[in-house]
């Protein structure tokens, strides 16, 4: 055993001497102090983490039986769910991990917005939180195509003549990203490229690039209070407690969690009623026959409803144009939230009414929209969706006045618990 | 700009033909259960005699239907197998899509998922929706799939149904006061063994889209039961970790 133990701090040591081994460790785990007061909202992050690893490893076994052509794809997937040991599984947790993906990172998100983490110094995570969250709708809508179902085809044609709006170039560049007149063998190729090599690289590197950022300014907690302002007198916030093994263990707590109600919809329910698994879809890709309702997974349904809800000509411009505007508008708006929040605090907790409730309309917004955007338009739908995407972009328009007249709380010195 | 106007336009079009169709008459329910073996093995028995000839279901193996249906090779190859003698074979069909498009106007969809996309109580009613109707090609209509090209292939088991309009109270939102099949002349079958019969069928075309939902439940029982154990051990780890933490 003596011996056992010996040989391998000797081999920490011989790597240590070569590479920063300890260092890292310890700027990452042993040493990197984390406020104390955490609360449930802050398990999203390194949810955000696992789900990201179950894609990857059940992707790679994945790839090793899809085949992307527009011939095979369909029955490769029946293959990968029928023929391959335990491939139902790994498809199904493929499946729902990218739902799973979207639930967490929602989450994630908007415990960003309740306690301004995305507030100075921490301006930079967010914005490459941003960028994670982008690439993982690219991703999303790439992988979607693969399994070659009506609902991927359709789903994809309708995505990809959205660039067909933008004037002049609109088409060239719609014809360019499929390359060819319609969605085809050539598409789902690129698609294939774009999904298993591209964005996993992209988004590794941005999750990578966000973990350091976050671990050189430390985290924010649920007080918005800056735990660094405050060290003992051996120089360690007195608010904060070793990352390892603090928060290894109460993180294993939630991700077990967080697995059990995971297993419960890969067993149970992996279809989840239609939303994660759409029914059309386990009908094979037919160029020639349009389905009666094309409408996007679930985690894309608020930014349809927005594209939607643009009927209005103005300024010109045709409203379906608009739609396209306001769509992107509205996932590109998060970046500026640091500059347009005048907050003196972070946290909600310390904020006054007007923030709360402009928070309150904005998430409700968001539900309402998600929802429409799961049913067909009716006149009546689209006018709630109209007024539900005011509202939504007044959350971000009127932020720098509502922010800076709102009646904020004393912050307290330390984190409250 | 035209193909995104195409494409909006196709929205539209397809939310009127959404509104105008979603209101069929209400679905019967199928109320199938996968766990009765013996359900499946019918339902397989009346897949191969009277849908595996025009339609295909080609990511289904006899063998892997065999093993998960409790028969052995043999028993599948003398009593379920005319299309092929390798069990280890799909189950293909010897009409050409082309000739199936000639001799039906459409080619009969392949049916390994059709439950998966359809549903179950869809492909249960379809099956009792038959009912006579001259006007058709096939001397059928359904009441479920109005105008389908299927011909009424189990009718010598059923029989055939006429339709009655809904009486004149009917409030016209289907379900109450809809249309109503009746038996016009009987088949093999009684109307209740021909329900069981369907169901059977239904029951294996459920089990053909997704013959893995045999086992999944019984291995997340499992798996929930042992990450809830995990979850007692990681629970108690962080109270002792976070006693000194204040």
């Amino acid at each position: 055993m003596n011996m056992i133990t010996k040989g391998l701090v000797g081999l920490r040591d011989w790597v240590d001497d070569r590479f920063p081994l300890m260092q890292l460790w310890n700027d990452h785990m042993g040493q990197y102090y984390a406020p104390k007061n955490f609360n449930f909202w802050y398990y999203f992050g390194v949810l955000s983490l696992v789900v990201l690893v179950i894609q990857l490893v059940t992707g790679i076994w994945l790839v090793m039986n899809y085949k992307p052509d527009a011939n095979l794809a369909f029955g490769s997937v029946e293959y990968i769910m029928r023929d391959v040991d335990w491939g139902w599984l790994i498809r199904y947790m493929h499946s729902t991990g990218a739902s799973a993906f979207f639930v967490v990172v929602y989450l994630h998100m908007f415990r960003g917005l309740l306690y301004g983490s995305y507030k100075k110094p921490r301006e930079l995570i967010w914005i490459l939180g941003m960028f994670i969250y982008l690439s993982l709708m690219a991703e999303a809508f790439f992988g979607y195509l693969l399994p070659w179902g009506q609902m991927s085809y359709w789903g994809a044609q309708v995505i990809i003549s959205l660039f067909g709006a933008i004037p002049w170039v609109g088409d060239t560049l719609s014809l360019w990203i499929r390359g060819d007149y319609v969605v085809s063998d050539i598409t789902l190729n690129r698609f294939f490229s774009f999904h298993v090599i591209a964005l996993p690289f992209a988004i590794v590197g941005l999750v990578a690039l966000h973990i350091i950022a976050l671990h050189e300014v430390g985290s924010n907690n649920p007080d918005g209070v800056e735990i660094k302002k405050n060290k003992g007198p051996d120089g360690k916030p007195l608010d904060g407690i070793p990352f390892h093994p603090y928060y290894t263990v109460k993180d294993s707590v939630g991700v077990i969690v967080f697995l059990i109600l995971f297993a419960a919809v890969v067993f149970f329910a992996p279809e989840m009623g239609g939303y994660f698994l759409e029914h059309n879809n386990f009908v094979p890709a037919d160029p020639l026959k349009t389905p009666e309702h094309i409408a996007p997974v679930w985690y894309f349904t608020p930014f349809y409803s927005v594209l939607r809800a643009n009927t209005v000509d103005f300024f010109g411009v045709p409203g379906k144009l608009w739609g396209v505007i306001f769509m992107g508008l509205a996932t590109m708006l998060f970046f500026a939230l640091p500059w347009l929040d005048r907050s003196p605090v972070k946290s909600i907790r310390y904020r006054g009414t007007l923030y709360k409730s402009a928070l309150t309309i904005f998430v409700v917004s968001f539900l309402i929209l998600g929802y429409l955007g799961l049913l067909p338009p009716t006149p009546g739908r689209t006018a709630v969706a109209q007024v539900c995407t005011i509202l939504y972009f007044l959350f971000f328009f009127l932020m720098p006045i509502y922010t800076k007249l709102d009646k904020t709380k004393p912050v307290p010195e330390r984190v409250t618990g | 700009m035209n193909k995104l106007i195409t494409a909006l336009a196709l929205w539209a079009a397809a939310s009127l033909v959404f509104a105008a169709g979603g209101h069929g008459p209400e679905k019967l329910d199928a109320n199938v259960n996968l766990g009765n073996k013996t359900s499946l093995q019918r339902g397989a028995r009346l897949f191969v005699n009277y849908c595996l000839s025009c339609h295909s279901a080609q990511y289904m193996r006899y063998n892997r239907m065999a093993a998960d249906l409790g028969l052995s090779d043999d028993v599948v190859k003398e009593n379920l197998m005319f299309a092929s003698d390798k069990v280890g074979d799909t189950m293909t069909i010897a009409m050409k899509p082309e000739d199936a498009e000639q001799w039906f106007g459409v080619a009969p969809p392949d049916l390994s998922v059709i439950a998966r996309s359809r549903g179950a109580d869809w492909l249960y009613s379809f099956l009792n929706g038959f009912y006579l109707d001259e006007k058709r090609p096939t001397g059928v209509n359904n009441l479920y799939f109005p105008d389908t090209a299927m011909p009424h292939v189990l009718a010598e088991l059923q029989g055939l149904q006429v339709k009655h309009e809904g009486d004149a109270h009917g409030d016209g939102h289907g379900g109450h006061g809809g249309p109503v099949l009746e038996l016009e002349s009987p088949g093999k079958l009684s109307p209740g063994e021909y329900r069981q019969a369907t169901r059977d069928l239904v029951a294996f075309l459920v089990y053909m889209g997704e013959p893995a939902k045999l086992v999944r439940y019984r291995i997340g029982f499992w798996v929930i039961a042992f990450l809830l154990v995990l979850l007692v051990a990681a629970y108690l780890m962080k109270r002792e970790y976070w006693k000194d933490v204040h």
